[in-house]
């Protein structure tokens, strides 16, 4: 499944870049600094997504005492603080020539940065704790109350009166130019396979490290050799 | 348009292909740790295999 995955990422990328940079338009206000848009908006949604699929299956592990889901929910967070950092990294490489300022303490940016925060809790927590059953029990707890956290930045824009701009793509229509859109939506899908193949890849890991002891693993080929 | 006028994006270059660069990097260097943790568990198993097996 992993590489049905890699290479439809890869294929996603490669036209998404491609449309991001050579179909879409230059913007009028913004002239070409409006392309980061391409990859900020898909790093910064799959960043808050990643995180309810996190939290989801923590709790899944927390409440039917599956293995397995606290595992997911290990393998999704360095992605998910990864992206995080992304989006404020390419939040603040387009503040700085549109507001003037690299970073404001706004309540969509400031919210962000608490994401990111809550990620690397998670990960610390998790391994801060030996027994990796409890580890999981105690960042599980953490990940389902921070994500009280997720509706607060998506609608930090219309809660507050913040300096990032609002939604662009609403249900009711959009105002965005339609090879913009596919663009933005192409990197969407990029981002997201990329993220499913590499946590994927991680949990195999993770599999392998806490089930070590396990007669299956010592039977694997890879093993054996 | 030239070469030079796309990577210089009307002025913004560094902010537009810092994002995109750090995004690359980052893609980049999560593969690569992903990859060395599997290398790492895999040897790690087969050595313990390997002592259980004298």
């Amino acid at each position: 499944m992993v590489p049905w995955f890699a290479w439809s990422a890869a294929i996603m990328f490669v036209t998404g870049l491609y449309i991001s940079f050579f179909v879409a338009p230059t913007d009028v206000q913004q002239s070409e600094a409006y392309r980061i848009m391409f990859i900020h908006v898909p790093v910064s949604i799959l960043s808050m997504f990643i995180y309810l699929v996190m939290a989801g299956y923590a709790a899944l592990g927390l409440i039917f005492n599956t293995r397995l889901s606290s595992m997911m929910a290990s393998a999704l967070a360095p992605t998910g603080a990864l992206l995080a950092f992304l989006s404020l990294w390419t939040g603040a490489l387009w503040g700085k020539p549109m507001w003037g300022a690299w970073w404001v303490w706004d309540a969509r940016l400031t919210s962000e940065l608490i994401l990111l925060f809550l990620y690397l809790g998670f990960i610390a927590l998790h391994a801060s704790i030996d027994d990796p059953r409890r580890a999981d029990r105690a960042s599980a707890l953490l990940a389902i109350l921070g994500s009280v956290n997720v509706p607060i930045i998506y609608f930090s824009v219309q809660w507050w009166n913040t300096l990032h701009q609002g939604a662009s793509v609403k249900l009711t229509g959009t105002s965005m130019h339609i090879a913009m859109q596919q663009g933005m939506y192409t990197m969407m899908l990029a981002v997201w396979l990329y993220a499913i193949t590499i946590s994927l890849l991680r949990v195999r890991s993770i599999i392998l490290e806490r089930e070590s002891k396990a007669q299956w693993v010592s039977e694997l080929k890879e093993i054996k050799g | 348009m030239s070469w030079g006028e796309f990577f210089a994006m009307n002025g913004y270059a560094w902010y537009v292909w810092g994002s995109f660069g750090m995004a690359l990097l980052i893609f980049i260097v999560e593969i690569v740790m992903v990859r060395h943790r599997r290398t790492l568990i895999l040897q790690q198993l087969r050595l313990t295999s390997d002592t259980e097996d004298l």
